[in-house]
């Protein structure tokens, strides 16, 4: 279905964009304190400003950090949604079978004992 | 929970038309659908009165008619809506002051960039309720869970939970 191919090119940017420690951290940082600017998050980070920038592009591109303006500021904010919906699509899969399993082995048990 | 200052944002990319998704928020049709259900109602006129209706099963746990008021501020559909937002339904965030809502739907070639940036300023509880940290079945999945639902019923036609 067109709709989950497209779904499915957002997670690969997600799970890219994850792939790499410092735009881990850049998430940490603004997980901690959102909406922050570049010279902000650059202080934190011991890299350049080109370095952090393209690490926000890829962010950014994902949908994992939104950029909005503030008067003359340029705020970085951390956008939960898209992790919200790999958590969905790929966490709660497995860990809810895990723990199904789990309830029906218990229920066995019970039953039986 | 993340500590958040004020502002916080949250976007969205759906495959639906800005009026799709204008209707889907703002009409009490669609807002029984999706997320936690019950019906908005707007009157759209600056300083209009917004109301979000407890749905029965709401209604059945307790919760009051209303669950969260506010006042729409600015209304250009389908592209901006901003209001305040101030819930009802639980003692500790009505305790807390107005916060303020903000829509944005912009849309190219049939796909639409939902943004949702709600200002908790001084609501900090409000604040944590909606950054959606918390289990979408005990009513904490604030509105990435609500926006994710949103997506899949426009796009699919079914809820993402299939309730």
């Amino acid at each position: 279905m067109v709709t989950y191919q497209e779904s499915s090119v957002n997670d690969d940017k997600v799970f890219k964009a994850l792939a790499d420690p410092t735009r881990r951290t850049l998430l940490d940082l603004l997980f901690r304190r959102d909406g922050q600017t570049l010279k902000e998050l650059q202080v934190e980070i011991a890299m350049t400003r080109f370095g952090v920038m393209k690490h926000l592009r890829i962010l950014a591109d994902a949908h994992l950090v939104v950029s909005r303006r503030s008067g003359r500021e340029k705020l970085h904010f951390l956008n939960p949604v898209p992790i919200r919906a790999i958590h969905d699509r790929w966490i709660d899969k497995y860990s809810e079978r895990r723990l199904s399993a789990l309830a029906a082995l218990k229920n066995e048990l019970e039953t039986k004992g | 929970m993340p500590n958040t200052t004020t502002v916080q944002v949250f976007r969205i990319v759906i495959k639906a038309s800005a009026r799709a998704i204008w209707e889907a928020i703002t009409k009490p049709e669609w807002t029984e659908r999706y997320g936690y259900g019950g019906r908005v109602s707007y009157d759209m006129a600056t300083d209009g009165r917004f109301s979000h209706k407890a749905s029965a099963e709401m209604k059945s746990f307790g919760l009051p008619d209303e669950i969260i008021v506010g006042k729409v501020i600015e209304s250009d559909p389908p592209r901006k809506l901003v209001q305040t937002w101030h819930p009802l339904f639980d003692p500790e965030t009505t305790a807390e002051p107005h916060t303020r809502l903000t829509y944005e739907i912009a849309e190219h070639q049939g796909v639409c960039t939902v943004t949702i940036t709600h200002d908790a300023t001084d609501a900090p509880r409000v604040a944590a309720m909606v950054s959606g940290g918390g289990d979408p079945q005990q009513g904490g999945g604030g509105w990435p869970w609500i926006l994710s639902d949103l997506k899949s019923l426009l796009e699919t036609g079914q809820r993402m939970s299939g309730n």
